[in-house]
């Protein structure tokens, strides 16, 4: 483990074989990199999206999915359509500037969430050594966007969701930083594919049980994820949007393609954290805990189909993670914001710390 | 209006007042809520009507009785056939007419069901105010399967205009009995997912245990009946206290909250459901053979003088006063309708409150605006 560790630690950006890597043409490199991270972050939305339209429509006995060509096949395409055809009416009050800026704001601190979130052994535009801290700085600047869109609506709905929002924030930033930071004390290391290695490695010294993060850290497994959906607005926690209460909040006076584009942000941003998640907790592309990918040795060393196993089992578990996130929005009603409040301040705050606590004394006594 | 500005120094808040509705997806319509707030906390909250107002009770006084029917199931939509049954048993007690005994059994089972529709509605739509959407999707197909069987009988979804004075329109189409009867038992089960998805949801019951507590003295004082009265603890149903129909023949239990809170008034709701279930198969095995209507003449007259009716519709007690001066049209129709009483004491529930508490104890003092604003 140690040797991993440090082989992440220190080996430079530029030094890292990477399945990107164009044999040391740094700017083609660099372009062909977000090129496939931007592709990315649109095809994934777009296959949530339609997630969510079908399970959604199973679960509740829903028709609409269904109809727009073959099996509802097409209804993403309709909605797509939809939302480019749509009148984009910007409110006389509004602050234009702001409002137009709220929804690439969101997008933004989401897109550059993808770039360092290993997918497979050396399938990543960038392997920061810092990169668990850069994922939440930039993931918790996506709420800007939502105070701004808040702030400019010139709407007392939009204000009241927004300043929902940022209270939201400062509540749930707290449990998930803390969280994350028990993983990084059981790894070693803040670098995510590292974390992702540190779970093929034993758990105890000298035995060979090799454990997935989720099973000694269940609750801040449990943290992260509650806290995941809070930072998305995701029902239970969609109070700054609150439909039957705030009309839509933040996104009252959004209409047209700036609403669809909120809307990407939203499913950008349930891939980006059932990834950050899988990455934490769930062993990342390890078929099972101590069963690793077949074709693949070390952290960069893949062949090819290797590289496609690896994606394919990480993207099954982001699939599975974000499946539940859509399973919960159909079973749960919204709290309220107080609740919410209390529930982060009262019982994640002190979970979250006690997790660490237990963490931090197996990491001295092992 | 009355604008504040609360604490001093740098802590002072301003209020704002917000205007919830007209068009609002919480206020079922047209109703227009002003809402003084102090951050997301509710200082003062009034209530605005009016803005579908359509003169029920004025164009009833230009139609004879038959059409009459038309216009009634239409102020409350969602309880379209308890209506029409309101005002033709208030036209037949005019007349002092015997209706047969079939068209009373039949009304009885249809004003039962039209009860289980109005209700699934708002056990639909008191999710969706909470953030849960599921409820509104399976509520919505029960509905559907409820308004197909009672198409079958009335051609109509909400307004059956099934009811004429003196019997009904026709007889009941072929197999319909058979067929509620199956109904009855999917409905039986089903409920059972709305409990599991609300009533026994943690965060469905934070959001609604101890939120809008009314007390039984001021629901009374207010008017306030069905089963938002029924929530406080008083066990007041017109179906057991001034029986119509054939409702002294059936046992009507009558179920009742502790606390009246807005759990409370959703579990009365529910189990109003589970009661009107129980009635249904009861009717089933009661329905006598016999003619639905009795011959009229032409044009019906009611004799002079004045009657007083009242029903237990879906939402509450519904009362019709008619005058007649023995012309073919009524001198004047009065009803007393559920919703604008229980409506009436939605401002001293809201005071002091949060807007997500505010939307609760809207969501479950069930309301049809159309029924407010006649």
């Amino acid at each position: 483990m140690i040797q991993v560790v440090s082989l992440v630690g220190q080996a430079s950006a530029a030094a890292l074989p990477s399945i990107l890597d164009v044999s040391g043409n740094l700017w083609l490199d660099v372009a062909l990199k977000v090129v496939a991270i931007v592709a990315l972050f649109l095809v994934a939305p777009l296959a949530i999206g339609y997630m969510e339209h079908k399970v959604m429509a199973h679960q509740q006995a829903r028709f609409g999915p269904m109809d727009v060509g073959p099996h509802g096949t097409l209804q993403l395409v309709a909605d797509g359509v939809k939302f480019m055809q749509k009148e984009g009416i910007v409110p006389r009050a509004a602050d234009r500037w702001v409002f137009g800026m709220a929804p690439a704001v969101s997008l933004v601190a989401v897109l550059v969430v993808f770039l360092v979130i290993p997918f497979a052994p050396g399938l990543w535009a960038q392997d920061l050594d810092l990169g668990l801290f850069y994922v939440l700085a930039a993931s918790s600047v996506g709420v800007l966007g939502v105070l701004m869109a808040g702030w400019a609506s010139a709407n007392k709905f939009s204000l009241i969701g927004g300043v929902r929002a940022a209270a939201q924030l400062i509540a749930y930033e707290l449990p998930m930083v803390l969280a994350a930071a028990a993983v990084a004390v059981q790894a070693g290391t803040l670098s995510l594919a590292g974390i992702v290695e540190a779970q093929a490695t034993s758990l105890i010294p000298g035995t060979s049980i090799n454990v997935w993060y989720v099973f000694p850290q269940f609750i801040g497994f449990a943290l992260f994820y509650v806290a995941a959906l809070a930072e998305l607005s995701r029902p239970p926690f969609d109070m700054p949007i609150a439909d039957s209460e705030l009309v839509f909040g933040f996104l009252t006076e959004y209409t047209g393609i700036r609403f669809g584009l909120f809307l990407l942000a939203e499913y950008a941003g349930m891939v980006a954290f059932s990834a950050i998640l899988t990455v934490l907790y769930l062993g990342g592309w390890q078929i099972l805990p101590g069963l690793a990918v077949p074709g693949c040795d070390g952290l960069f060393d893949c062949r090819w189909w290797g590289t496609l196993l690896a994606f394919g089992v990480t993207a099954g578990k982001i699939a599975a993670l974000t499946f539940t996130m859509i399973w919960v929005r159909a079973t749960y009603p919204r709290l309220r914001e107080d609740q919410l409040q209390r529930l982060s301040w009262l019982a994640l705050i002190p979970l979250s710390l006690l997790n660490i606590a237990v963490v931090a004394a197996a990491k001295v006594v092992l | 209006m009355l604008l504040e500005i609360r604490g001093d120094g740098d802590f002072a808040t301003q209020d704002m007042t917000l205007s919830i509705g007209p068009q609002h997806p919480s206020t079922h319509g047209v109703l227009r809520l002003i809402v003084e707030l102090d951050g997301e906390r509710v200082v003062q909250a009034t209530p605005v009507i009016g803005y579908m107002h359509r003169g029920f009770e004025k164009l009833a006084e230009h139609r004879d009785y038959r059409q009459i029917m038309a216009l009634v199931n239409r102020h409350d939509w969602l309880s379209g056939f308890c209506n029409e049954v309101g005002v033709a048993l208030a036209v037949e007690k005019m007349l002092e007419m015997e209706v047969p005994e079939r068209a009373q059994w039949i009304r009885m089972l249809i004003f039962e069901w039209n009860r289980i529709l109005n209700h699934l509605m708002f056990i639909g739509s008191f999710g969706l105010e909470l953030g849960a959407i599921t409820p509104m999707f399976y509520a919505f197909r029960e509905r559907e399967e409820i308004q197909y069987l009672l198409e079958s009988a009335t051609g109509g979804r909400l307004h059956f205009t099934f009811t004429q004075v003196g019997g009904l329109k026709n007889d009941l189409p072929k197999g319909f009995l058979a067929e509620s009867e199956r109904l009855v038992g999917v409905l039986r089960g089903r409920l059972r997912d709305y409990e599991d998805l609300l009533l026994g949801n943690e965060i469905f019951q934070a959001r609604t245990k101890g939120i809008g507590t009314l007390a039984p003295d001021v629901a009374c004082a207010y008017g306030v009946s069905g089963p938002i009265l029924q929530a406080t603890g008083v066990a007041e149903d017109v179906r057991v206290s001034e029986p119509y129909l054939k409702y002294d023949e059936v046992p009507v239990e009558i179920p009742t909250g502790a606390t009246g809170d807005s759990y409370d008034r959703f579990w009365c709701l529910i189990n109003r459901v589970r009661v009107a279930l129980d009635i249904i198969e009861q009717i089933h095995d009661r329905v006598p053979s016999g003619p639905v209507n009795v011959r009229l003449p032409k044009i019906v007259k009611a004799p002079e003088g004045a009657v007083y009716v009242r029903t237990e519709n879906p939402l509450g007690q519904c009362g019709y006063y008619l005058v007649s001066d023995g012309k073919k049209t009524p001198w004047r129709l009065k009803m007393r309708t559920p919703s604008f009483s229980n409506m009436s004491v939605l401002p001293t529930l809201l005071e002091g409150i949060l807007v997500p508490d505010l939307i609760a104890i809207l969501g479950s003092i069930f309301f049809v605006v159309g029924d407010i604003d006649r």
